[in-house]
């Protein structure tokens, strides 16, 4: 299904598949006519073969730019929406752009642009563009910290996972997911849509999440993703109860057990999946028999992917894996042979590897290292817990004991308190090494999930 | 409920779930006798900052840690609330 030669994303616009739709809770445009269709008045010529930045203020203007701009200019940087206007200059420079695609035109009157281009949703006629190059894609990272890295891809290796299980013809899925398309997670979704010849259906920030779960519902959404965090959330919410996807998917953190089960519990009769990706590794592999971690026999090399376990962490050398960080004082983004450091820590337990957490998020216990995702992981498998986030907190004796605050069900009764924690307490004394049992459980309302979707720790 | 009182039931909590058997719990009783290893000592510290709204191991200059059951209590004590 793959054209030949240089391809965009707009040679992947059949006009002969119809009724397809890219929509968020106010626009929403035909990928059908899309092809034939300019949201930049019609001024992508002056924009062949530029350094341009993507910065629109939601994701169905960016879709539109992505659709349009992919294939003619040189370079195509996604700014996502968090992104900090502090380091807003210093990624301009690091990534040579000389052009702006944005509908905020005065954020960007000081940024001393060549050319700034007016994106709107007012979709106007336009003949349809033959696409000149292969356009770099850049991404930023999410780093909680400092400034995010520039990662450089192509549209290629953007969607050598969908190529490889792209749905058959007459299957249209129509997809959403709680993702920023302006991230990894949510442009492999958007892409997917894209090209699987289906309909996307954008989050929107600040909306409450039973009027999402509402406007899913109404367009019929047949596919969905997002990070585990994202999915409890829905859980929690009750608002699950009020659809019924055929695919759900889960990627950006670990998937533990408790919330595979969770949603196999609220939707019975959906295909889970869950996927290990990363914006520098490209997607890696998905799971798909319903257990957490992944079959240790696919470690090797498996459909253009290749995985080792050094140091119990994971490697991946693939060509779905970005090619460069980009940027003046950009490190290598691979090891001399080619192998992308996740960051990412395994174990192997039988037959099957388990993500215990980042190397990056250990804490240190009087000398004893602890992921608190392990620790998490044990305690989500309670009946009563929907969520928890274990840290460290400081101590004069031990450097450091774990703590974790903990989200209960909606359906649990807040005076079983001491009982459950107890109960915690004891299973995570049978499962875990004594330095990794809580010291303390507290009961919170809720937990910070990030821009990116993720279980915010930058507090721990 | 004094600070003694508290400390004491505290002690008295974490020595149950770590399956501690405590001797009685003397102002003499050295704190290495009351069988708390380091962790449990780091347990009891925090919870006793989240019920008391002090540690005064960690705002001390000075911070020897106490000997015995009597210099742990005092330590609390001694510190203005």
């Amino acid at each position: 299904m793959f054209p030949r030669e240089t391809s965009a994303l707009r040679d992947y616009l059949d006009p002969g598949l119809t009724g397809r739709t890219l929509s968020d809770a106010r626009h929403s445009a035909s990928l059908t006519d899309i092809a034939g269709q300019t949201c930049l008045k019609g001024r992508l010529a002056e924009l062949s073969g530029r350094s341009v930045l993507v910065a629109t203020s939601n994701q169905f203007f960016a879709a539109l730019v992505m659709l349009e701009v992919d294939g003619i200019a040189q370079r195509m940087l996604l700014c996502p929406p968090d992104l900090k206007a502090d380091h807003l200059q210093a990624i301009i420079e690091d990534a040579e752009i000389d052009a702006v695609v944005t509908d905020q035109p005065d954020r960007f009157a000081a940024a001393g642009l060549a050319l700034v281009v007016i994106a709107s949703g007012d979709l106007a006629a336009a003949p349809r563009t033959q696409t000149e190059r292969a356009t770099e894609w850049l991404m930023l990272t999410s780093g909680t910290l400092g400034m995010p890295k520039i990662v450089g891809h192509t549209l290629e290796g953007l969607t050598g996972a969908i190529a490889a299980d792209a749905p058959a013809k007459g299957n249209r899925p129509i997809w959403a997911t709680f993702y920023d398309i302006r991230r990894y997670g949510g442009l492999q979704i958007f892409l997917r849509a894209v090209i699987g010849g289906g309909s996307l259906v954008l989050s929107e920030p600040g909306e409450p999440l039973a009027d999402h779960v509402a406007r899913l519902n109404k367009m019929g959404i047949t596919h969905i993703s997002g990070t585990p965090s994202h999915w409890r959330k829905l859980l929690m919410s009750g608002a699950a109860s009020a659809f019924s996807p055929k695919y759900v998917r889960l990627s950006g953190e670990i998937a533990d057990q408790a919330v595979l089960d969770g949603l196999h519990q609220a939707f019975p009769s959906a295909s889970i999946g869950h996927a290990y990706a990363s914006t520098e590794a490209g997607v890696g592999f998905a799971v798909n028999d319903g257990l957490e971690g992944f079959p240790a026999s696919i470690v090797g090399t498996r459909d253009g992917v290749e995985m080792k376990v050094v140091d119990g962490c994971l490697h991946i050398r693939s060509r779905r894996a970005a090619h460069a960080y980009v940027g003046h004082r950009a490190s290598a983004l691979t090891d001399d042979e080619g192998f992308v450091d996740t960051g990412d820590m395994v174990e192997l337990r039988g037959d099957r590897y388990h993500f215990v957490g980042r190397r990056g998020g250990i804490i240190n216990i009087g000398g004893l290292k602890v992921h608190p995702e392990e620790i998490e992981a044990v305690i989500n498998r309670h009946a009563e817990v929907r969520m928890s986030r274990v840290k460290a907190r400081k101590s004069p004796i031990t450097g450091a004991i774990v703590v974790a605050d903990v989200v209960l069900t909606e359906a649990t009764d807040a005076s079983r308190g001491d009982e459950i924690k107890s109960r915690i307490i004891a299973d995570c004394k049978a499962s875990l090494a004594p330095h990794k049992v809580p010291a303390m459980i507290k009961f919170v309302d809720k937990l910070d999930i990030t821009a990116a979707g993720k279980l915010a720790r930058s507090d721990a | 409920m004094s600070v003694r009182l508290k400390i004491i039931s505290a002690i008295e909590q974490i020595a149950a779930e770590q399956k501690v058997t405590l001797p009685p719990l003397e102002d003499n009783l050295s704190l290495h006798e009351t069988g708390f290893d380091s962790l449990a000592f780091a347990i009891l510290v925090a919870r006793l900052e989240d019920d008391l709204g002090i540690d005064p191991f960690t705002i001390s200059e000075d911070a020897s840690f106490p000997l015995t059951i009597g210099d742990f209590i005092r330590a609390y004590e001694n510190v203005p609330a």
